[in-house]
Order: C-alpha cells, then sequence, then structure tokens
C-alpha cells in the first residue's frame, strides 16, 4: 500500500509525471503532424484530384441540328427554342403526386401525362423527362414562384426540331424522335458516343436519318462546379458546340408539292428524277404524315393512327413499296432485245392476238391481235404478243442480265434508308426464294408473263424513274441522290455532292432513239395522248397495269364490279422533253385502275410546272378513259 | 486617467500574457476560418461568434480574479448541482437526435453535462487536496467512485464524446494525484479483457463510427461520408493550402458541420500543412505553458486542477483533429477556441480563467 503513500507530497514525483505528460502530448502531436503529412504531402495528388472531381462536372451543350432546305431554299426541317418543364423522376418526392400538383399551376392534360408516361418507361430514373413543352411565359413566371415545392423539376430552355411544310416530303426528310437503346447502340458502334452525351434526339427515317451525322454538328462542354447537392454553381470554362451542317436538298418543295396535290390523297408513289445526273427533284408517298408529330414524343392515340390507318401513311411507297411494272417494262424489254441483238427495229412479227407456249396459250389484249407489229408500234399499241415471242426468245437469263445493269432488281444505292431492292426473276432469284425443290424450279413459261412486266416482276417508283433514268442518259447510270450541297455553317464552306457515274451500260445511242421515240408516240397517239393533250413540250411516256387480282380464264375485268381494293395498281412513267430529257418520272397509283385514267395525269402535272412552270388549276382531273376492257387496249381503241 | 490606469491595472493584474495571447491567437484562427465557413449564410454566426468571446472572455477575467481557495468552495455545490442535474436529465430530459442530453429550465435549455466538464476535475482535485497528507488506496477507490457517478449517466443519454472527456478529465486528476503505474496498468489490461463487453454495450451507430473509422469505404454516402470529405478537403489542402475562403470542399458544402465539429478541414483546406504546423505549435505552447502552471503550483488543489484542465485541452484538440483527419472515430467534440459555439467557448475560457487564478494567486498564497 505504500505505493499510494504521498508521504510529504512527493514534489519530484509529480514533476516527472508532468514531464511525462508533456512528453505524452508532444508525441500524440507528433503522430497528429505525420498524418497531416502524409494525407498533404505523399497522397496531396490524389485528394487534390478527389476534390476536383468532387465539385467539378462536365456538362455537355448540346448543338444546334442543321437546317435541311430544298433546291431554292425553301426550309424543311429547322429548330426552334422553347421551354419545357421537365420532372428527374428520382429527384421528386412522389411522381404522381408531383405532377398532381404541377397540374395547379400550368395545364397538364391527359395526353402530356400518357406522353409522359410513355417516356418513363423507356428512360432511367434519373434522366429528365418533359411533361409539358412549348409553355408560355406565363407559365414559366408561375412555375418560377413555386418552384421551391417541386423538387426535381425544371424549367429547360431546348431546342425543338420544326417541319414548317408539315406533311412535305415528309417521307423524304423523315424525322427525328428520342433516342432508344438500338439508336444507343448505333451511336456507339460509329464511335460517336462522347458526342451524343447531351444528345436526346436523332433522326430515325429519312434524311434526318441518313445524313444524322452531318445534321448532328458537335457537342460543346461546359466544366461547371458543382456543390454537395449536385446544383451548379458556376460555370469554370465552355467549349462552345459546334453546330451541325445544313443540307441543300435536290427536291424542289415546290413541284413536290405540286405532285402531292395531284395524287389527292389517293395511296400511291411517285419518283422523279434529273436524268442527267441523278438528282431527285420529288419523292411522294401517299398518303403522308406529319413529321411534327414525331419530335417531342408522339402521343398514343396519334401514334396508333397512323400506325394502323388501312392507308399506311407511315410506309416509303415511293422507295420501299414494289409492284409489278405491267406494260412499262415493255420498252425496257424492247432495249433489252436491241443491245442483245435478238430483234432489229424493223423486225415485224404477226400477231394473231395470242401466243401459244406448249399447251398455253397467253392472250393478248385486242381480240384478234394488232396485226403486223413491229418494235415502234409494239410500245405505241403495247403488245403483248411481241413481249411474248421476245421473252421467249431472249431466255429468262438474258432478260434478268439487261434489266440488272439497266437498274432493276437492285438496291439504287439512294441516300435515304429503306429502298427495297425489288424482284427481278430469274432461275437464281428463285432458289434463293424458295425452299422446297419442286417451288425452285424456273419453267419456261414463267419467262413469257416476264417480258409484259407481270409474273414475279415487282419494282419501286424509285427503280422505274432510275431505269428509265439511265436509258435516256445512253447507259450512263447516276446513283439517285436527294442532297446537292451540305454547308457548314460556321465556315460557309459548301460540299457539292458531285454526280459521279457509278457505271455505264454499254448502250447504243441509236437503240436509245429507237426506244425514246416509239415512247413520245405512246404520248403523241397512244394511251398517253389524253392525258397530254395539248402539252407544250414533247414527252414520251410508258402506262402499265399491275394486276392485284387475277382472273379466273374467261372472266372479263370490270372495274367498277370489284372493290377498290382488288382493282389494278396504275402505273406511268415518262421523261420529257424527248430531245434533251430534264426530268424523268415514274408514278404509281395504288388499285388506280388503268395507267392512262390515274397515273399519267399525275405526270402530267409534275412536267407542266417543272417545264413550263405552270400550276394545275384544280385537283388532279381524272382522265375518264371510257374503256374497261384492258389497259392498253384503251390505245387501239382510241384510233 | 489615473482611474483608467487602474482599471487597466486590475485586469491585468491576473492576466497571464502568454497564455492569453495565445489563445487570442488560436480565436483569431477560429473567426477567420467560421467566416470561411459561413460565408455563404450571411454573417450573423460571425456576429455571434464575436458576442461567444467577448462573454467567455469576460467569464476568463472573472475567474481569474477569483482565488483558488474560492475555487476550491465551489467544489463540492458545483458538483452536486451538475449531478442533480444529471439526474434531472435521466428523468425529464428533452430528447434531440435521439439522445437525451438537454434539461429544459422553461427559458433556457441547459446541457448538465457541460458543468461537469470543469466541476469534475474541480471535485476530485478538491479531494485529494483535502485527503492529501494521507492518502491511500480508499481514497483512490472513492475518486474513483466520484468519477464514475456522473460518466455513467452521461453514457446512458448516451454522450460517448463528453463522457470521454470528463473522464480523461477526471483520470487526469487521478493520474497527477500519484495514482501508482501498476494500478494503472493493471486497469488497462482490465478493461482491455472487458473491451468485448464494452463493444456489447454501446449504441449501434456507436458501434457503426468505429467501424467506419477501420474502413471509411465501407459506408461512403452513410457514416463514412463526414470522415471521406473531411480527409480530401485536408489532403487537397497540400503543403500551403488553398488559399483563405478557396477551399472547395468547403464552399461546395462537401464537408458537413463545417463550423462546429468539422472546422479543421475547413482550416486544414484552406491553410495546408503549413497552417496545420502552426495550429498545432499553438496548442503546443498552449499545453506547455498550463504545464508549466501547473508545475510551478504552490498546493496539491492547484497543481492537480492546472494539470488536469490542461490535459483536457490537449484531450479536446487531439481527438477533434484526429477524428477529422480519419484516425479517431467520430465523436461530438468541438475544436477549442476555434470551432463556433458558445457553450464550449464558455467552459475553455473557463478552465483559462482557473489556470490564470492559479499562476497570479500562487504568490499570495505563498505570503
Amino acid at each position: 500500500m505504500s505505493e499510494f503513500h504521498q508521504g510529504e507530497q512527493d514534489p519530484d514525483r509529480f514533476r516527472r509525471r508532468i514531464l511525462f505528460a508533456g512528453a505524452f502530448v508532444l508525441t500524440c502531436f507528433a503522430l497528429l503532424f505525420g498524418r497531416f503529412f502524409y494525407l498533404q504531402i505523399l497522397q496531396h495528388e490524389y485528394y487534390r484530384t478527389r476534390a476536383e472531381s468532387n465539385r467539378i462536372s462536365l456538362v455537355p451543350v448540346m448543338p444546334n441540328r442543321g437546317n435541311i432546305v430544298d433546291r431554292n431554299g425553301v426550309i424543311l426541317a429547322r429548330n426552334y427554342s422553347a421551354f419545357t418543364l421537365e420532372i428527374t423522376p428520382s429527384k421528386t418526392l412522389g411522381l404522381e403526386e408531383t405532377i398532381d400538383r404541377l397540374g395547379e399551376i400550368v395545364e397538364i392534360q391527359l395526353k402530356d401525362r400518357r406522353r409522359f408516361k410513355r417516356l418513363l418507361e423507356e428512360s432511367k430514373n434519373f434522366e429528365s423527362i418533359p411533361i409539358r413543352t412549348r409553355l408560355t411565359d406565363e407559365e414559366v413566371a408561375r412555375f418560377a414562384a413555386q418552384r421551391y415545392r417541386f423538387p426535381g423539376v425544371e424549367v429547360k430552355a431546348r431546342l425543338f426540331r420544326q417541319y414548317p411544310e408539315n406533311t412535305l416530303a415528309a417521307h423524304a426528310i423523315g424525322y427525328i424522335s428520342r433516342i432508344n437503346t438500338k439508336d444507343k447502340e448505333m451511336i456507339e458502334a460509329n464511335g460517336h458516343d462522347a458526342n451524343y452525351k447531351g444528345t436526346e434526339h436523332i433522326g430515325k427515317v429519312g434524311l434526318e436519318a441518313n445524313y444524322e451525322f452531318e445534321l448532328h454538328g458537335t457537342a460543346g462542354y461546359e466544366q461547371v462546379e458543382v456543390d454537395a447537392g449536385g446544383r451548379a454553381v458556376r460555370v469554370l470554362s465552355q467549349t462552345a458546340p459546334i453546330p451541325g451542317n445544313n443540307l441543300t436538298l435536290t427536291l424542289d418543295a415546290r413541284l413536290q408539292s405540286v405532285a402531292e396535290q395531284a395524287f389527292g390523297g389517293r395511296r400511291g408513289a411517285l419518283t422523279a428524277i434529273d436524268p442527267s445526273n441523278g438528282a431527285v427533284l420529288a419523292l411522294v408517298s401517299s398518303p403522308a404524315f406529319d413529321p411534327n408529330l414525331f419530335v417531342d414524343g408522339i402521343r398514343y392515340d396519334d401514334w396508333d393512327e397512323l400506325n394502323n390507318h388501312p392507308d399506311k401513311p407511315l410506309l416509303n411507297r415511293a422507295i420501299y413499296s414494289t409492284y409489278p411494272p405491267g406494260s412499262t417494262f415493255k420498252p425496257l424489254m424492247a432495249l433489252a432485245a436491241l443491245a442483245t441483238g435478238k430483234r432489229t427495229p424493223n423486225q415485224a412479227i404477226a400477231d394473231p392476238g395470242y401466243f401459244n407456249f406448249g399447251n398455253r396459250r397467253f392472250m393478248d389484249d385486242k381480240v384478234g391481235g394488232h396485226g403486223m407489229v413491229d418494235m415502234h408500234k409494239s410500245i405505241v399499241v403495247s403488245c403483248n404478243t411481241y413481249y411474248y415471242t421476245l421473252a421467249n426468245d431472249m431466255g429468262i437469263d438474258n432478260i434478268a442480265r439487261f434489266m440488272s445493269e439497266i437498274g432493276l432488281g437492285r438496291r439504287t444505292e439512294i441516300d435515304i434508308p429503306g429502298e427495297a431492292t425489288g424482284i427481278l426473276p430469274s432461275p437464281e432469284w428463285k432458289q434463293k426464294r424458295f425452299k422446297k425443290r419442286e417451288q425452285q424450279k424456273w419453267y419456261p413459261g414463267e419467262t413469257i408473263s416476264i417480258g409484259i412486266g407481270q409474273g414475279y416482276n415487282a419494282y419501286s417508283t424509285l427503280h422505274m424513274a432510275h431505269a428509265l433514268a439511265n436509258i435516256v442518259n445512253y447507259g450512263k447510270v447516276f446513283r439517285p441522290h436527294l442532297v446537292h450541297s451540305i454547308t457548314n455553317p460556321t465556315s460557309g464552306e459548301v460540299r457539292i455532292v458531285e454526280p459521279q457515274p457509278i457505271r455505264q451500260v454499254p448502250l447504243k445511242p441509236e437503240h436509245v432513239e429507237v426506244i425514246k421515240r416509239a415512247m413520245a408516240g405512246v404520248v403523241r397517239e397512244g394511251t398517253g395522248a389524253r392525258a397530254f393533250a395539248g402539252a407544250a413540250y414533247e414527252s414520251g411516256g410508258k402506262t402499265g397495269t399491275a394486276q392485284v387480282f387475277s382472273l379466273k380464264g374467261g372472266q372479263k375485268y370490270v372495274a367498277g364490279q370489284l372493290r377498290e381494293r382488288l382493282r389494278d395498281h396504275s402505273w406511268y412513267v415518262a421523261f420529257a422533253p424527248v430531245d434533251k430529257p430534264k426530268i424523268v418520272v415514274a408514278v404509281m397509283v395504288e388499285n388506280g385502275g388503268f395507267g392512262a385514267q390515274s397515273a399519267a395525269p399525275i405526270a402530267r402535272q409534275v412536267f407542266d410546272y417543272y417545264l413550263i412552270g405552270k400550276l394545275p388549276g384544280g385537283p388532279a382531273p381524272e382522265v375518264d378513259s371510257g374503256e374497261e376492257n384492258g389497259d392498253e387496249g384503251a390505245a387501239t381503241i382510241e384510233e | 486617467m489615473k482611474l483608467l490606469r487602474r482599471i487597466i491595472q486590475n485586469l491585468t493584474a491576473h492576466l497571464d500574457m502568454p497564455l492569453f495571447l495565445i489563445v487570442m491567437a488560436l480565436m483569431t484562427i477560429g473567426l477567420a476560418t467560421i467566416y470561411s465557413a459561413t460565408a455563404s449564410d450571411g454573417f450573423w454566426k460571425l456576429d455571434r461568434q464575436l458576442v461567444n468571446i467577448a462573454a467567455s472572455t469576460a467569464v476568463m477575467f472573472a475567474v481569474a480574479r477569483t482565488p483558488p481557495q474560492s475555487l476550491m468552495r465551489w467544489a463540492v455545490p458545483l458538483y452536486l448541482l451538475g449531478l442533480v442535474l444529471l439526474i434531472g436529465v435521466a428523468l425529464f430530459g428533452i430528447v434531440v437526435n435521439g439522445s437525451r442530453r438537454w434539461l429544459s429550465l422553461g427559458f433556457v435549455r441547459i446541457q448538465p453535462s457541460e458543468i461537469m466538464k470543469i466541476a469534475m476535475p474541480l471535485m476530485l482535485a478538491w479531494y485529494f487536496h483535502k485527503y492529501e497528507s494521507m492518502l491511500r488506496a480508499k481514497h483512490f477507490a472513492i475518486a474513483s467512485g466520484i468519477l464514475l457517478l456522473p460518466i455513467a449517466l452521461i453514457l446512458k443519454q448516451p454522450d460517448l464524446g463528453t463522457s470521454l472527456l470528463i473522464g480523461a478529465a477526471g483520470f487526469f486528476v487521478i493520474f497527477f494525484a500519484g495514482l501508482p503505474w501498476k494500478v494503472m496498468i493493471g486497469l488497462g489490461a482490465a478493461a482491455g479483457a472487458a473491451m468485448p463487453f464494452a463493444w456489447n454495450m454501446l449504441h449501434d451507430y456507436q458501434r457503426r463510427r468505429v467501424l467506419t473509422l477501420l474502413d471509411p469505404s465501407s459506408d461512403p454516402l452513410g457514416a463514412g461520408y463526414h470522415i471521406i470529405q473531411s480527409t480530401i478537403a485536408i489532403g487537397s489542402g497540400g503543403g500551403l493550402g488553398k488559399g483563405w475562403l478557396k477551399g472547395t470542399q468547403t464552399h461546395l458544402e462537401f464537408i458537413p458541420e463545417k463550423h462546429t465539429d468539422f472546422i479543421f478541414a475547413v482550416f486544414s483546406e484552406e491553410w495546408g500543412l503549413l497552417g496545420n504546423g502552426i495550429l498545432l505549435f499553438l496548442f503546443t505552447l498552449l499545453i506547455g505553458r498550463g504545464l508549466m502552471i501547473a508545475a510551478a503550483a504552490p498546493t496539491l488543489f492547484s497543481r492537480l486542477l492546472a494539470s488536469a484542465l490542461t490535459l483536457v485541452f490537449f484531450i479536446y484538440a487531439f481527438v477533434n483533429m484526429g477524428m477529422v483527419s480519419g484516425i479517431l472515430p467520430v465523436v461530438g467534440v468541438p475544436l477549442p477556441f476555434i470551432s463556433y459555439g458558445g457553450t464550449a467557448l464558455i467552459t475553455l475560457m473557463l478552465g483559462i480563467g482557473i489556470l490564470m487564478s492559479i499562476h497570479t494567486h500562487r504568490m499570495l498564497v505563498k505570503k
């Protein structure tokens, strides 16, 4: 117990303890200093970086998307700025409740809620999603005053895509819409992911899709200092975005408008090409849709309406829908015959009104036949028998080879996505197309109907216009294109999309002249005559009818007795002027009946406007051929 | 003129200049740092702290003039008052943030554990002084009882930080009174053996703090967030700091409690290792001066009180800086003379006043 006894107050002991305490304090402080040295000197770089990444956040700044204008500068797609009210679901206290309360200060309709819900399903929780677009100034002010009540809700100024001409050339221009998972994969595959960090919309269809990376521009960045709550405190530095390039089209908006109106709401398609360079002058798919509907997320009922409409307005018929070309195929067959030496222009056949092959009989339209028929007459009167024999003489391989050269049954490489390959029938094609052995075999009889553009033949208006353009251009093949030039809005530098011939089909000019003259004959005295009566220019054309419904032998085709959807498709292909063609057009009117009746008048209006600037007086007049006994039969009876 | 000189003389008579200057330097640093930490919410906290400083300095002057004999008379009543109030807290206390620490006296809320920070060393020093010439084992046992009773009450609130500080204050008195090393080592070993049981008695949040210390990244957004952010602040300060008012961790609100318990992170980010060195140096001077005063003190009471209070300042500073820099668990301890807050400042200045009183009255005692 003596240890506890302090005796006479041992001051030395106390002093020793004071010294001990002092030493202890110094040790502890040295330890602390060591810790500070470690953090502030040895690990300084690490913590400096952590502090920087804490406070600095890179915010992408969206570039302005490029505008799209027609060849005359008419604006077809542009941007406008508007305020949107956006919600970041993860930051709200309760999503439904937030929207309900927002509804008390700005108008939120049921359609807005529906669209929000759909966008919500497509996006991640921390993305901000618009509940209302195009707020009025008053609504912006009213929300700003009550902002504090709405965590996770913000007003943002955003650029919106606008298509001022609404439905005009909608299929060619396409539209932009919100980026989805598939688009993201595409962006990543192209190595553009960094550039698309702040981008919410992407071209989905048409030029907007094909020229996406031209139109998009380069994103800028803001280095923003953020606080612990993630709020931006100030901008430290800024790299300005580079706006996207503008597109100037080969398309003529007014011509396009004339052509679209000429359809008068009927289903169909039209492709007009400048044969000298492949420039697409008009690309019509009727009926059309309003691309503006897609921009800030299409409403469900609009989508439903467009998607389920029996006329399928979203379908780009001009490049995607293919139809048997019918008699419009005949001038191509005639040229093939000349090019392969199977016929001379003057070689004539006697047409008894039918062609016997084996034990099958292929009928001409005209009972009793056309008499002696040479090449010129075969086109003008659209003699089937001539082409039955010709197809039989040429054989399917020769036909397929020539038609492919001239541009059928393959992609034209037009600069919008979604074009069809079409069907150029051949034994090889049949083998690939069918699985069963017996279906794969090519029957010589099939070659015969190919000769008049029926059978498996199926081409789009783009194909037919392209092929005709290649012919009147003496075999020089240009890629059909919609974009004339790409302008950099910053530097003003203009890149012209030079029309380069992609191949030369060895056609003799004198052969081409035979075909052109014969097609001019069609307009002068054949099935095109009524539609082009009194035209101030000389054009060449060919009508055609694609069968939708095959009649049993002996039945007569009476359009009025068939339901509208079962009526034949109406074709017209043409070029003008004959001497030096400036425009080639292929028109297809679904269930339009005879080519002369529905399609040719549309081509007339397009030529009238393009060549002499004449606008149609009223709605497209239907030329009533008064005949119902078969397509090109009309030609003979007219005389 | 004469009157004025007399007043000044009167005021400075019991002032220990070195101690006073060190404390003033620390409080100036504190004001500058509080200014930086609270710049975004206006200056009312700075104004308040100025009032706190003025009030606590007045307390210091008052206490410094009071002779140690008078202080000794306060020991028992103050201790008993503290104890009664602590029992009152346990029975009628107000719960704030899950802890029952406050007692409402109708017009004002008081935190009785704060009284104990001074009352405890006072009481124990008085006790040892009373039995100075015949200290035995039983006196140490009784002293332990005096110490442990209020600590048990504070632990129950629960308030780990304060009970540690008061426990330390009491322990220092016992240590300086001459508790044999053997006993201390034995107690240390026993405490070590009792650790698992103590662990079981800790509250969940207390355990989490200890675990978080061992691995802050285990809970980066929860309990570890404070430590991670304050460590980043200190580390990013580097050798010379980012400069006053330029600490990004501070001004972008990444540091929690930045003007109170975590103010050291603010200071450290803006002034770097150099600033930390100066701060440590000032604390070393403060403690050195305190220990000198203790060594020179004439009576056992004043020796024990001075030395224990001095080490309490040390414990405050060490625990706070250790916790902010991530080597000690997070307990609610302010950085002495720097952190914002009136109560703590008054307690601290009371301690400084006692040290001054002991030092300036030593000759009188000898006479």
